[in-house]
């Protein structure tokens, strides 16, 4: 119990180092995963297998091996080393922001591609039939049935990713697994530490969990 | 019908027997297949080294029937604790603050710590004694940390996680670095030679031994570290026992046993033997 609390403010602190991350890692994933969506879309073949590649390589290989070869596989390559790419590779922190933005990427253009197929053909029809353009129909009708579709799904892999960034410890980051590792390494007592580790997280996928359930009540739109 | 109960009863009695002859003093003994020379695995992911060759010495010194188990690093001490097995034989160093959790037999070998660069880094050619015990203190001791600590001050130094090398640069003793903790010393050895570090900190076998295997110019700097957070040698880590429970007498016994057989070890040669095979110097004590 004294270690319990005796170790709470040191995995506070690294908390911050985690919710970093799975911040910085959702805003970028939510870009490049419109992108590869919107290439999904697209009639252009080779446009459309691009995307659909990207998804499998980063949803068909576990994120930990994602990050490995990122951190430590890159470190090897000689000519990156010594081009100017090396001051992103070189440090821990954007590795793992990397890593992180691919693999929530692929995901979310999963959601978003499902949800973009969700939306009926009548509805764009009617759309076009008021007389609306491309531009209009994507952002006023298509975007505000996306977000709708999407949520629920895409709440889940927030969750998930805030838990993905436990892996930021295997290379050397800090963070709220790092720390709980660095005190059991002079404590020898995982048991408390990672009970502690684990109420944070857990709190941090309720606010998740209630934030995601406020947002649906406020998109249903069917009241 | 008759054939067939006898054939069962025959494999159960058989396994009954099995498993007694096989309980009986049976030892499992950690090791973390990690940490080479002291510790590794060869390419089809057998146990080999310095530790392992040891070890099945002391087994047959002491009577017991051994096996050796992996184990990662930083779970070491946590999963002796929770009896996944009886002792640690991992490069695992006698410190005050491990001692507070485990017990540990006399030492069985010396392991001499030192940094290590990458060749033509600007740390080479620090003028410091060859080799400093933390534990003698003393003017020449402190000199030298006065002149690692201007060297290292706000450098990045790599170690591997919960090992006397954190230790050592947590206690301050060489100012404020950046210290990367790493899940196991050949993590350590890829950044360094990635230049992602400045300098790392281990055994100084574990950087020969890497840098003959990968061809890297991986170069010792600096004094060799003995004494204070860096421990007294190399022992094999045992629950604390007492004589409340069974379980406890057993690991006192253990003990006992430990030692008597490093004893024994040492007076026929064996572990300098050993070291030289392995370490290419005599490691024992």
């Amino acid at each position: 119990m004294d270690l319990m609390i005796e170790s709470f403010p040191r995995l506070l602190d690294a908390t911050i180092l985690t919710i970093e991350l799975t911040l910085l890692s959702l805003f970028f994933g939510v870009f490049v995963g419109v992108f590869f969506a919107v290439l999904r879309t697209s009639n252009i073949k080779i446009l459309c297998c691009i995307s659909y590649y990207y998804s499998y390589i980063f949803r068909g290989t576990p994120l930990l091996v994602q990050i490995f070869i990122i951190y430590f596989g890159f470190g090897q390559v000689e000519w990156l080393r010594e081009s100017f790419l090396w001051i992103i590779f070189k440090e821990p922190y954007s590795c793992a922001i990397i890593a992180f933005t691919l693999n929530t990427g692929a995901y979310t253009s999963e959601i978003l591609r499902s949800a973009f197929e969700t939306i009926q053909k009548g509805v764009l029809e009617a759309a076009y039939g008021l007389g609306l353009n491309k531009i209009h129909v994507f952002f006023k009708i298509k975007l505000p049935i996306v977000v709708k579709q999407s949520l629920p799904a895409y709440g889940n892999e927030m969750i998930l990713m805030l838990k993905g960034t436990s892996l930021a410890s295997t290379v050397t980051l800090l963070d709220l697994t790092g720390v709980a590792k660095h005190i059991i390494s002079t404590t020898f007592r995982p048991v408390e530490v990672f009970i502690v580790a684990g109420s944070i997280y857990l709190l941090m996928t309720f606010i998740i969990h209630n934030f995601v359930k406020i947002l649906e009540k406020k998109l249903d739109y069917s009241k | 019908m008759n054939k067939f109960k006898r054939l069962f009863l025959s494999i159960f009695a058989s396994i009954i027997l099995l498993s007694t002859s096989v309980l009986a003093d049976k030892i499992k003994i950690g090791t973390e297949g990690a940490y080479p020379p002291w510790n590794a695995k060869d390419e089809s992911g057998k146990l080999i080294g310095f530790e392992i060759e040891l070890a099945n010495f002391l087994c047959i010194y002491m009577k017991h029937e051994c096996t050796i188990v992996e184990q990662d690093w930083d779970g070491m001490i946590p999963a002796l604790v929770m009896r996944k097995f009886d002792a640690i034989m991992a490069g695992m160093s006698i410190t005050d603050e491990r001692m507070k959790t485990i017990n540990f037999s006399q030492g069985y070998a010396d392991e001499v710590a030192s940094l290590a660069v990458m060749k033509g880094s600007s740390l080479e050619g620090m003028d410091t004694p060859k080799a400093i015990n933390l534990s003698t203190g003393g003017s020449a001791v402190n000199n030298a940390l006065e002149t690692l600590t201007a060297a290292l001050t706000g450098k990045t130094i790599g170690v591997q996680t919960a090992t006397i090398h954190q230790n050592f640069l947590e206690s301050g003793d060489v100012g404020k670095v950046n210290i990367r903790t790493y899940k196991t010393q050949d993590e350590v050895n890829l950044d360094l030679a990635a230049g992602r570090i400045d300098a790392a900190l281990a055994a100084a076998v574990a950087f020969t031994d890497y840098a003959e295997k990968s061809g890297k110019d991986v170069v010792l700097v600096g004094p060799t570290f003995a004494g204070g957070a860096f421990g007294n040698g190399v022992g094999v880590g045992i629950r604390k026992g007492d004589n409340s429970s069974a379980q406890g007498k057993k690991d006192a016994k253990l003990l006992k046993d430990f030692n008597k057989a490093i004893d024994t070890a040492r007076k026929q040669g064996k572990i300098s033997e050993l070291a030289i095979k392995w370490f290419g110097f005599d490691a024992s004590m």
